[in-house]
């Protein structure tokens, strides 16, 4: 016979009225939470609409989270076409295209021939202007030779021939290309075909209905194909761009500018250990390790010296902090130092330093020793010398009396009656709490450093200020975490060595 | 030396342990010694860094220490008065320095609010609003990432890494990021802080979850009840002066966090605050200082009554 354990409703009735009290709790109390989650609820509807959150949000340009979240982690190859109004065409290449001033991938095919062409030729200096710089030069190469063509040549119409493309394929994987011949441009994405004519001026039509992954806002209009992940084109009247998405970090290591640039990795090695000395005055190895450490777009060295400020910030910060909260600490425990004012004296001014912000220190020790690492390690400091301090009298303030009574029944002088009454206790956790600081700030250096004050914080805060160099910023936080854990196990190990397990 | 006259009359097995000891002794003095050798290195040697990578060199710079403090002396004390309270300037000469009318919040024809205090009530409700948000999070995944709650390691596992994660990225990238989406405004600043909030709070509580008593579970698990029950009725109880007082605690916290990241363009007074300091508008400076110092202490001292009477002392520990 099974019995059901769960009672009827009448006998669970039954139960509630001989209990009402475990039932029922008191009036104030469901009202209490009744009034807690409204107050909660309004605040938020407040907040909405104080920080106008729905507006923000809807103006929000989502699109390009997207595109700054990809390169993080992947770099863009922009080859533009241009299209003249006769069909010919010339592929160039972006300005601080990763592959270099010359790139030559092999996803571009071009079809090229030589023809003779009547066209109106601008002034001569125009055609002399040197074309690809490299991505890193601030000036022009002939900008610094001056010789500057002020003198405005009038067009002239001029027959001469010379090679063009006549037909370009560009295939970004294998079921998305675009192929542009003859005022046709032709795009294959996951097994549609769009087909759209370009007259070389300013109108792009499209033949048949645009799929999924194309759109254009106005007939006529450029027309935008995205093809998610790896990439997406514009095609306009008389241009088409294109923008292929890769994977990865093009010139991490070496900058267009090496001779190690895009060579594989075996080949560089082979280069680098047995290959001709490509810098006569210094070996494959030195030159190689030059190039990357002084890459110009990821600055290694830069960020590297900057990330060890910022530890360096951390470290000596927090040691100085705790050598100076030491001796104070003595001074701001009651039970220490019996006298009154000495007492509120020093803990009043702990909490002076604390409570002017690490930021506000920052700022004024900017100014005082101009940026870099002194500001940062004089605010870190400051703040944490009020931290330490109070944490430190606290300790002192909660330890057992009767090793020191035992130190003084023997006669000890008061210097003796600290070191063998009161250190042994509270030197671990005097430790601990400094091991912990310097771990915390190893974080919080990074916030200050971006307002100046030395650090890796400003080389971040700028590569963000740009939009462009994400990729960049992604480094640096890689390395900024990798810093952080390695930090928090060190001071985590040593920790568990003073205080034993229990605490953290 | 006393010991050696006490060596002298110890046994043969005495006389070793003696001997023992003093070996123990003199190694141990060697590695503190060795030790303190490496600090005093590598601080000189980091010092030296620090100094050189640095501006200004330090001893060149040490005269000029209050310089800062000297440029901040205002033509009368009166003017940080009237920065305070946007009252208008005798010394108006129509320049950026003296405009401090000019962000007057109007609330009726005359009644207005002062511009830093609007930018302070802002800043504040930034904080504010960041930490309801991470506490809520904080409070679904804590209870995810216990152990005593969550047996699954293939769940509770990914929780505390995603925690971890989202502790340890830097705010001021966080807030960078949604700046560059979202353009400037104190939303940015509220992405930033609510995540670090999340990662930081749900380590703590999911702490105080582990510690708490089973048994009411316990009792819950006997009659049946199911996960959510058991935790809402069993564990949030328990645990709930502990939370508040650690929601307390990074209000605290986050007030200053939401300072810091409106200098960096997050909105709010540390937006003004940096303004001031880099055009060297004295009064200005000096106004937002005293009005951030009243605040933070305002808000420190409130959560610290508050705490005190939730959970008594033991609430007073450091988080970060």
């Amino acid at each position: 016979m099974t019995v059901s354990t769960k009672p009827s409703l009448l006998e669970m009735e039954a139960i509630a009225a001989r209990h009402p009290h475990l039932l029922q709790s008191s009036s104030t109390k469901r009202l209490k939470t009744a009034l807690i989650g409204i107050g909660v609820l309004l605040y938020l509807v407040f907040s909405w609409w104080f920080f106008s959150i729905g507006h923000v949000l809807a103006n929000a340009n989502w699109g390009i989270a997207g595109t700054y979240l990809a390169d993080w982690v992947s770099y863009e190859v922009r080859p533009e076409i241009a299209i003249a109004a006769d069909g010919t065409m010339a592929l160039s290449y972006a300005r601080n295209s990763p592959l270099g001033p010359n790139p030559n991938p092999d996803w571009v095919t071009l079809e090229k021939k030589t023809v003779t062409r009547t066209i109106e030729a601008p002034a001569a200096a125009q055609a002399s202007k040197p074309k690809g710089s490299s991505s890193f030069n601030f000036m022009a190469p002939n900008a610094a030779l001056g010789d500057n063509q002020t003198v405005q040549a009038p067009n002239r119409i001029e027959t001469r021939s010379e090679e063009v493309v006549t037909r370009a394929l560009i295939a970004f994987d294998r079921s998305t290309s675009i192929e542009v011949a003859s005022g046709v441009v032709t795009a294959t994405h996951g097994g549609e075909t769009l087909v759209m004519t370009v007259d070389g001026a300013d109108t792009a039509t499209p033949q048949g209905p645009l799929p999924r992954w194309a759109r254009q806002k106005r007939p006529g209009e450029k027309i935008t194909l995205s093809f998610g992940l790896t990439g997406w084109a514009e095609v306009e009247g008389d241009e088409v761009s294109i923008r292929n998405r890769f994977f990865g970090w093009a010139n991490f290591l070496f900058d267009t500018n090496s001779p190690f640039f895009g060579k594989p990795y075996g080949e560089v090695a082979s280069l680098i250990f047995s290959g001709e000395r490509i810098d006569p005055a210094r070996s494959n190895l030195s030159l190689a390790w030059n190039n990357i450490l002084y890459n110009a777009e990821w600055q290694h060295l830069d960020v590297w010296t900057k990330l060890l400020q910022t530890v360096i910030m951390a470290f000596v910060g927090t040691l100085f902090a705790s050598l100076i909260a030491f001796p104070l600490c003595f001074l701001a425990a009651r039970n220490i130092t019996p006298n009154f004012f000495a007492n509120q004296l020093t803990k009043r001014f702990f909490d002076f330093l604390r409570s002017v912000d690490m930021f506000i220190w920052a700022l004024f020790f900017t100014r005082a020793f101009g940026p870099g690492p002194l500001a940062g390690i004089s605010a870190i400091f400051f703040t944490d010398t009020g931290t330490l301090g109070k944490l430190y009298s606290e300790a002192l303030e909660n330890i057992d009396d009767k090793q020191r009574e035992g130190v003084k029944s023997v006669g000890a002088t008061p210097i003796a009656v600290q070191r063998f009454g009161v250190l042994p206790q509270v030197l671990p956790v005097f430790a601990s709490q400094a091991l912990y600081f310097w771990e915390s700030n190893t974080r919080s250096a990074t916030i200050i450093g971006a307002v100046g004050a030395g650090g890796i914080g400003l080389k971040l805060w700028e590569a963000m200020r740009t939009n462009s160099d994400w990729e960049n910023v992604a480094y640096m936080v890689l390395l900024i975490l990798v810093v952080v854990f390695i930090f928090d196990s060190i001071s985590n190990a040593l920790r568990t060595r003073l205080m034993g397990r229990k605490t953290h | 030396m006393a010991t050696s006259v006490l060596s002298r009359q110890l046994s043969e097995s005495g006389a070793l342990v003696e001997r023992h000891w003093q070996e123990l002794n003199a190694r141990r003095r060697l590695y503190t010694l060795l030790g303190l050798a490496l600090l005093v290195l590598t601080l000189c040697a980091s010092l030296w860094f620090a100094n050189d990578s640095n501006a200004g060199k330090f001893f060149d710079r040490l005269p000029h220490f209050f310089d800062f403090v000297g440029d901040l002396v205002p033509r009368d004390a009166m003017e940080i008065v009237r920065a305070m309270f946007d009252l208008p300037s005798p010394y108006d000469d129509g320049s950026f320095k003296y405009n401090y009318t000019d962000g007057r919040l109007y609330l009726t024809e005359s009644l207005y609010i002062p511009e830093y205090f609007h930018k302070m009530l802002e800043t504040v409700n930034i904080a504010i609003f960041s930490t309801v948000v991470g506490v809520f999070f904080g409070f679904i995944l804590s209870f995810l990432a216990a152990r005593n709650l969550m047996p699954n390691p293939w769940i509770r596992g990914p929780v505390r890494r995603l925690m971890e994660i989202l502790r340890a990225f830097p705010e001021v990238v966080i807030a960078g990021f949604f700046l560059a989406i979202l353009s400037l405004g104190p939303i940015p600043a509220i992405a930033a802080v609510s995540i670090h909030t999340i990662g930081a709070l749900g380590k703590l509580f999911f702490e105080v979850v582990e510690n708490a008593d089973m048994k009411p579970e316990e009792g819950l698990r006997a009659v049946g009840a199911n996960w959510i029950e058991r935790v809402w009725f069993g564990i949030v109880p328990q645990v709930l002066p502990n939370f508040t007082s650690y929601f307390l605690l990074r209000l605290e916290i986050n007030v200053r966090a939401s300072t810091i990241i409106g200098a960096v363009g997050g909105g709010g007074i540390g937006e003004l605050l940096r303004l001031a300091i880099g055009q060297g508008h004295e009064a200005k400076t000096i106004a937002i200082v005293i009005l951030l110092f009243t605040t933070i202490f305002a808000v420190d001292q409130f959560s610290a009554w508050l705490r005190r009477r939730l959970v008594g002392d033991q609430a007073f520990q450091l988080a970060q």
